[in-house]
C-alpha cells in the first residue's frame, strides 16, 4: 500500500513538456508573480479612491476616559474621523469572532491590548490619514495590565473582559479530551515516567504581505464590493452579512493575488470592517493597508501555549500512556478560528504516531491583555503545538532510557494493519504506513554513520546534534456533521465547464496565497478529464464567479476542494461518455476512457476527444435522449473523514561551544501526503514550511514587557529567518494514499511547518547532552543556549 | 504602509553648499547619505525632521578609499560595499572586510556608507567598533571650509550623539597605518543581518622580536557608547603573544563593559561573547600579523 520513492534525479520540466495531469510542472501563475504583474489588494485603484488609517491603544490595558477628534478633522484633506462610540451608534462598536466571543471594531470603554484599533481617519491620500492621527487627543486612564499568563486566573488579577456580562475573572474555556481514570491508572503501573514543561511560545505568520482591504460601497445599488487580504472570501461575505446587515447578494468579496497568509488573513480584522464604515460614511471608495508593525501586533498571533508534558512508558521502550495539562493564553478576545467543537483545534492528536493505552489532555485557556489569535502560521489548527508536545517528551523518555530516539519511535508506532486506527482521544487516522518513511529518512542521513561522526565529535568537545520527529496530521477540515465554523459547514463547492473549442474553466470555493492553485487544480481536472493544464482557467476568490465554501487554510484545500474538483471532473466525464456513445454509435459500456479520449472496446482506432465531444455537446445536432446541451458540472464535497498525512524528519545541528550559536548544517525531510499531483509544488511547499520550523526553533518570538509593550513590533525585533540560517533541504517521499479521497491526496501544505520545529529542538538538545541539558525552550538563540548550557535554562515566558 | 511626517527635500550640489544648508536650518535639518537608518526612522516617526539634504550626489567627492604611507584615507560617503569590495583596505585592515561581510544585507551595502554609520552612533554599529578598534580619527567640516580632526573617542558623545555639530558635516575617517599589524573582526547575530548581539574588533601591532608593540580591542553592543578598553592595551604591550594573554584580555573585556539584558540575549551572556571574542579576535588579528 505505501510505495517507496525510488532514487530520482530531479528534473523541472518546462511548460513544453508539461505533463497532461499530474507530475512536476512549473507554476502557472508564476509568470504574473514573477514580473510583478500580481494584482494584490495594495495594486487595487479606484476613481476617488479615499485612504484609511488606524490610531491604536499605546497601553496594554487602559480605560478611555475622552477622544478630541476636532483638530485631526479640521486637518487638510480628511473627509471622515470615526471613533467607537460613532461605531457604536450604529451598532458596529462590536463584532463576532470565529470563536464565538467578541471583539471591538473600535474600543468604546477600555483598550485590551497594545496596538488596539481606538479611532480611524479617511482623507484623500494616506499620508494626511496618517498625519491626521497624531491630531486625535485621546485621554486614557491606565489599568495595570494582565501579561504573565500563569497569574491571569490569581484572585487579584485586573478583570480584562468586563463588557462581558457576568465576567469576574480571565478564564476563557476549559477543555478536555481523552479519559482521565484509565490514564492515571496507566501511569500508576508504568515503569518509566518523564514530565517535562514544555513552551510553545508566541509566534506571527508574518506574511509578506500585511493585511488591507479597499471597500467600494455603491449606495445608488446598495452593493458593497470589497477587496481584501482574505484566506476564505465565502466566510467573511456571510459574516459580514451577519455583522453590518447587508443582504448577503449584495456583498461581493474579492480576494486578489494573496501575498502569503499562513492563517493571518483567516480572521475578519477591525480594520476590514473600518474600511466598509469609510466607505459607506464618505460614499467614496476606501483603502486600508495595515503596516508591518500595525500587523506584527494586532493581527493573529499563533501558539501561546505552556504545556505539561508527561509520558508513561515499560522499562524496555514501550509507550504507555501521554497525558498533557495546557495553559492557553487566547490575548484580550478569543479570536481563535477552528471549528467550534474544538475550542483548543485539533489538539487531540497530541498522541501522535504511536499505539499507546491511554491519554488524557486537560487545558484552560484564559484572557490576558495581548492580541487575540491563535490558530495561524500553518498550524493545521494547534497540530504544531500538538506534535512538538508528543515528539518533544518523546525524545526526553528516550533520554531517559538511555535509548536511540529513532529506535524508540520505531518500536511504538501503530501498525499499518491497524488502520484505521482509533486514537484513545477519538481522532481515526485513515491510512499510514510509518516505519518505511522513517527507514528512508535514516537511510536518506546516512544515521548509524551521523551517530559515530557525534560520538568522535563529543570527544573532541565539539557540539553536534541529531533530532529527530516523527508526525501524523490531521488535515482537511472537515465533515460536516462535526465541524463547522459559525455555523457554515466545511464543504466546498466546485464548477467546472469545458468550452466548445475543449478549454476549461473550473471555478473554486478555496483562494490560494501562494500554494499554487492555479496550477494544481487545473492538473487534478486535467488528469481526469484529459485537457492539458495550459487549458484549463483556475477562477478562485470572488465570491459572485465561484462557488461557497470555507477557503484554504489547515491544509484543507487539496483534501475537500481538490476532492471536489476531481468528482465534478468526473461528472463532466460520465456526460462526455454519454454524448461520445453516440458519436460512435455505440452503447455506454463499449466504451474505454484513456486520458483525454474514448475509443470502442478493441478498437482504439475508433475514438473521439474530449475536445471533439465538447464541440459536440455545444454543437448542432441531436444529442442521446435525456442529454442537455453543454458540458458542465458542479458538485460540493463534504469529506467523510480529514485526511492524515504524516512524516519523517531528521535534522542535523552544531552548536559552537563558545558562543552557543546553532548552525542547522542537514535536514532531511521525508513526507508522505498520498498521491503527489505536482511534486515541485509539494517541495516547495515543504522547503517553506522548513524554514518556518527554523526561525521558531532558532529565533522568532512575540514578547511582551511587564507594562505589556510588545517587544516584536517590527522585523528588526521579530526575525524571520533568511537562506542563509536555512541548509540545503534534502526532501524524499512515500506515498500512502488517502483511501477515502477520491485521487489519494492528502493536505502537506502545513507538514513541514508542524514537523520541523521538534526536529530542531532535538537536534539542539542532543547536541548539549554533554551538558546534561535535557530540555530548552524555544526559540533557541544564542544567549537561550549558552542558559541551557550553564545549567539555567528558563523558559522564554 | 508606513509613511513620514511632511519634510522638504534638496540635492546637496557641493559640501560647502550642504554645510551652508545645514547652518542655515540649524537642527531642524539633516544629511541623508545611505538612508537606511534614518528613513525607517522617518517612517515609523521616531525621527521627524523639516528638512533633508540628500548628499548623495556628493558621491564622487567624498566616496573613495587612498592610501598612504602613514594612513588610509576614506571618504565618509563611501558605500559598504565598496569597503567590503576594496582589496586594498583588506590588505592594510582586514577587520573592515570581516565587518562587512557580516553587516545587514547587500542591499543595504550597496547604499549605506561608513560616514552615516558612525554619525548614526548607534552603540550595536560595526564600523564604530571597527573604526575605535584602528585608532581612527574623523574630520569634520564646518562653516567656511573649516576643518577640525577628532579621535573617535572624542567623536562619539553617547547614545545617537556625536561630536559633529548642527552646521558641520564628517567628510573623512583616517586610519594610522603600522607595520606589522593584524586585524579581525567577530559578531554573534541572531541571524545574518541583525544587529551584533555582541561584537569585538581587535589589532595588534608586532615588534620586529614578535612581542605585541600595541594591540587594542574595540566592543560594539556591550554599553551605551562604542569604545576601545586602555586596559587590554596596557595588558599586551610588551608580550608574547600567548593563549594566556588572550585571556587576560578576555577577561578584562568582560568585566569593562557595561551590557543590558534584552531580546538579543542577557546581560551576563554578552558578557561571556565580550571575552570570548576577544581572545577570538585576538588570536586571528596576531595570526593575520604574522603572515
Amino acid at each position: 500500500m505505501t510505495a517507496v520513492q525510488e532514487p530520482k534525479t530531479v528534473t523541472f520540466d518546462d511548460n513544453d513538456q508539461k505533463p497532461v495531469g499530474f507530475g512536476r510542472m512549473l507554476r502557472k501563475e508564476d509568470p504574473r508573480l514573477l514580473r510583478g504583474r500580481g494584482r494584490f489588494v495594495d495594486d487595487i485603484q479606484l476613481n476617488g479612491m479615499l485612504h484609511l488609517a488606524i490610531l491604536r491603544s499605546p497601553f496594554a490595558h487602559a480605560r478611555i476616559v475622552s477622544i478630541d477628534t476636532s483638530a485631526a478633522e479640521a486637518y487638510p484633506g480628511v473627509r471622515a474621523v470615526v471613533t467607537g462610540a460613532a461605531l457604536a451608534e450604529l451598532g458596529l462598536a462590536w463584532m463576532p469572532t470565529l470563536s464565538n466571543d467578541v471583539q471591538a471594531v473600535l474600543a468604546t470603554d477600555k483598550v485590551r491590548f497594545q496596538g488596539q484599533e481606538v479611532a480611524f481617519v479617511v482623507a484623500d491620500d494616506r499620508y494626511a490619514a496618517r498625519d491626521a492621527l497624531e491630531l486625535i487627543d485621546v485621554e486614557y486612564d491606565v489599568l495595570d495590565p494582565v501579561i504573565d499568563v500563569r497569574k491571569a486566573l490569581a484572585p487579584e488579577a485586573p478583570l480584562i473582559r468586563d463588557d462581558l456580562e457576568g465576567k469576574a475573572d480571565n478564564h476563557c474555556f476549559d477543555w478536555e479530551t481523552g479519559d482521565a481514570d484509565e490514564t492515571e491508572a496507566v501511569f500508576a503501573r508504568a515503569d518509566v515516567i518523564v514530565k517535562e514543561d514544555i513552551v510553545y511560545p508566541r509566534v506571527h505568520p508574518a506574511p509578506m504581505e500585511t493585511c488591507g482591504a479597499v471597500a467600494d460601497f455603491d449606495a445608488v445599488e446598495g452593493k458593497l464590493k470589497l477587496w481584501s487580504t482574505t484566506q476564505a472570501p465565502h466566510a467573511h461575505r456571510t459574516l459580514y452579512a451577519i455583522v453590518a446587515g447587508l443582504p448577503e447578494h449584495k456583498i461581493q468579496v474579492i480576494a486578489p493575488d494573496i501575498g502569503g497568509g499562513f492563517g493571518n488573513k483567516v480572521p475578519i480584522y477591525p480594520g476590514y470592517v473600518c474600511a466598509i464604515v469609510g466607505s459607506i460614511v464618505t460614499g467614496k471608495p476606501v483603502k486600508w493597508m495595515e503596516d508591518r508593525s500595525e500587523n506584527l501586533i494586532s493581527t493573529g498571533f499563533a501558539r501561546d501555549y505552556i504545556m505539561r508534558g508527561e509520558i508513561a512508558a515499560t522499562r524496555d521502550g514501550k509507550i504507555l500512556a501521554i497525558r498533557t495539562n495546557v495553559l492557553a493564553d487566547h490575548g484580550a478576545f478569543n479570536g481563535t478560528a477552528a471549528p467550534v467543537k474544538y475550542p483548543a483545534g485539533f489538539f487531540g492528536v497530541f498522541t501522535g504516531s504511536y499505539d499507546i493505552e491511554a491519554a488524557y489532555c486537560k487545558m484552560t485557556a484564559v484572557y490576558t491583555n495581548k492580541a487575540p489569535g491563535g490558530v495561524a502560521y500553518a498550524c493545521s489548527f494547534r497540530i504544531t503545538e500538538a506534535v512538538y508536545l508528543v515528539e518533544r517528551i518523546v525524545d526526553c523518555l528516550a533520554a531517559e532510557l538511555d535509548m536511540d530516539p529513532a529506535e524508540l519511535r520505531l518500536k511504538n508506532f501503530i501498525q499499518p494493519d491497524q488502520f484505521p486506527y482509533e486514537t484513545k482521544t477519538g481522532w481515526v487516522y485513515d491510512s499510514g504506513n510509518y516505519e518505511p518513511t522513517m527507514r528512508l529518512a535514516m537511510d536518506m542521513a546516512g544515521y548509524a554513520d551521523l551517530r559515530k561522526e557525534q560520538e568522535e565529535k563529543r570527544a573532541r568537545g565539539e557540539l553536534m546534534g541529531i533530532g529527530i520527529s516523527f508526525f501524523t496530521e490531521a488535515v482537511g477540515a472537515g465533515p460536516r456533521k462535526n465541524m463547522d465554523i459559525l455555523g457554515l459547514g466545511m464543504a466546498d463547492g466546485c464548477e467546472l465547464r469545458v468550452h466548445p473549442t475543449g478549454k476549461a474553466v473550473v471555478r473554486l470555493s478555496v483562494k490560494t496565497q501562494g500554494q499554487g492553485h492555479e496550477t494544481t487544480f487545473a492538473q487534478i481536472i486535467a488528469e481526469e478529464i484529459g485537457i492539458p493544464p495550459a487549458d484549463i482557467e483556475v477562477v478562485h476568490g470572488d465570491t459572485d464567479q465561484t462557488p461557497f465554501g470555507l477557503g484554504t487554510y489547515g491544509s484543507r484545500s487539496t483534501p475537500v476542494s481538490g476532492a471536489a474538483a476531481a468528482l465534478v471532473a468526473r461528472k463532466v466525464r460520465d456526460k462526455a461518455q454519454l454524448i461520445a456513445s453516440a458519436m460512435l454509435e455505440v452503447t455506454v459500456a463499449d466504451l474505454e476512457w484513456t486520458k483525454g479520449s474514448f475509443h470502442v472496446k478493441g478498437d482504439p482506432g475508433k475514438a473521439v476527444t474530449i475536445q471533439e465531444i465538447a464541440m459536440r455537446a455545444h454543437g448542432a445536432g441531436d444529442l442521446p435522449d435525456g442529454v442537455e446541451g453543454g458540458l458542465e458540472a458542479q458538485i460540493c464535497y463534504n469529506p467523510s473523514n480529514l485526511t492524515y498525512p504524516h512524516g519523517a524528519y531528521i535534522c542535523v545541528v552544531d552548536v559552537d561551544p563558545g558562543t552557543a550559536q546553532v548552525k542547522v548544517r542537514r535536514f532531511i525531510a521525508v513526507d508522505d501526503c498520498g498521491t503527489r499531483i505536482n511534486p515541485m509544488i509539494i517541495e516547495g511547499q515543504v522547503h517553506g514550511g522548513l524554514t518556518d520550523g527554523v526561525g521558531m526553533a532558532l529565533m522568532e518570538m512575540i514578547s511582551f514587557d511587564e507594562d505589556g509593550n510588545c517587544l516584536g513590533a517590527s522585523l528588526m525585533d521579530y526575525l524571520i529567518p533568511t537562506a542563509l540560517e536555512v541548509p540545503d533541504w534534502e526532501t524524499g517521499y512515500t506515498v500512502t494514499p488517502s483511501p477515502h479521497h477520491p485521487i489519494g491526496a492528502k493536505g502537506v501544505g502545513e507538514s513541514a511547518t508542524v514537523g520541523s520545529p521538534p526536529a530542531i529542538v532535538n537536534a539542539v538538545v542532543d547536541a548539549l547532552k554533554p551538558y546534561g541539558v535535557r530540555h530548552a525552550d524555544m526559540p533557541l538563540t544564542p544567549s537561550r543556549v549558552w542558559d541551557a548550557m550553564n545549567g539555567r535554562a528558563t523558559p522564554p515566558i | 504602509m508606513q509613511v513620514p511626517a511632511p519634510f522638504e527635500y534638496e540635492r546637496a550640489t557641493s559640501v560647502d553648499q550642504a554645510i551652508g544648508l545645514l547652518e542655515r536650518l540649524g537642527s531642524s535639518a539633516r544629511l541623508v547619505a545611505g538612508g537606511h537608518s534614518l528613513l525607517p526612522m522617518m517612517k515609523l516617526r521616531l525621527a521627524n525632521f523639516e528638512y533633508l539634504i540628500d548628499i548623495n550626489p556628493l558621491h564622487a567627492e567624498l566616496g573613495y578609499i587612498r592610501s598612504g604611507s602613514d594612513e588610509v584615507r576614506i571618504g565618509a560617503l563611501t558605500r559598504h560595499r565598496e569597503l567590503l569590495e576594496s582589496d586594498e583596505l583588506a590588505a592594510a585592515f582586514p577587520i573592515f572586510r570581516d565587518a562587512e561581510r557580516v553587516i545587514a544585507d547587500p542591499v543595504v551595502r550597496n547604499r549605506g556608507t561608513l560616514g552615516g554609520s558612525l554619525c548614526q552612533a548607534d552603540p550595536s554599529e560595526d564600523l564604530s567598533a571597527v573604526c575605535t578598534t584602528l585608532d581612527a580619527s574623523c574630520v569634520i567640516r564646518g562653516p567656511g571650509g573649516a576643518e577640525r580632526v577628532v579621535t573617535m573617542k572624542e567623536f562619539h558623545v553617547g547614545p545617537y550623539e556625536t561630536a559633529v555639530g548642527d552646521g558641520e558635516m564628517l567628510t573623512e575617517i583616517r586610519l594610522p597605518l603600522r607595520s606589522g599589524g593584524g586585524s579581525a573582526y567577530e559578531k554573534v547575530e541572531r541571524r545574518a543581518g541583525d544587529w551584533a548581539v555582541v561584537s569585538a574588533g581587535a589589532a595588534v601591532w608586532l615588534a620586529a622580536d614578535g612581542t605585541i608593540a600595541d594591540a587594542r580591542v574595540g566592543l560594539a553592543a556591550v554599553g551605551p557608547n562604542t569604545t576601545g578598553i586602555p586596559e587590554i592595551s596596557a595588558a599586551l604591550r610588551g608580550h608574547e603573544p600567548a593563549e594566556e594573554l588572550y585571556q587576560e584580555a578576555g577577561a578584562i573585556a568582560a568585566r569593562s563593559c557595561d551590557p543590558a539584558t534584552d531580546t538579543r540575549g542577557s546581560a551576563d551572556y554578552k558578557r561571556h561573547l565580550a571575552d570570548e571574542l576577544t581572545r577570538r579576535t585576538l588570536r586571528k588579528a596576531v595570526q593575520r600579523a604574522r603572515s
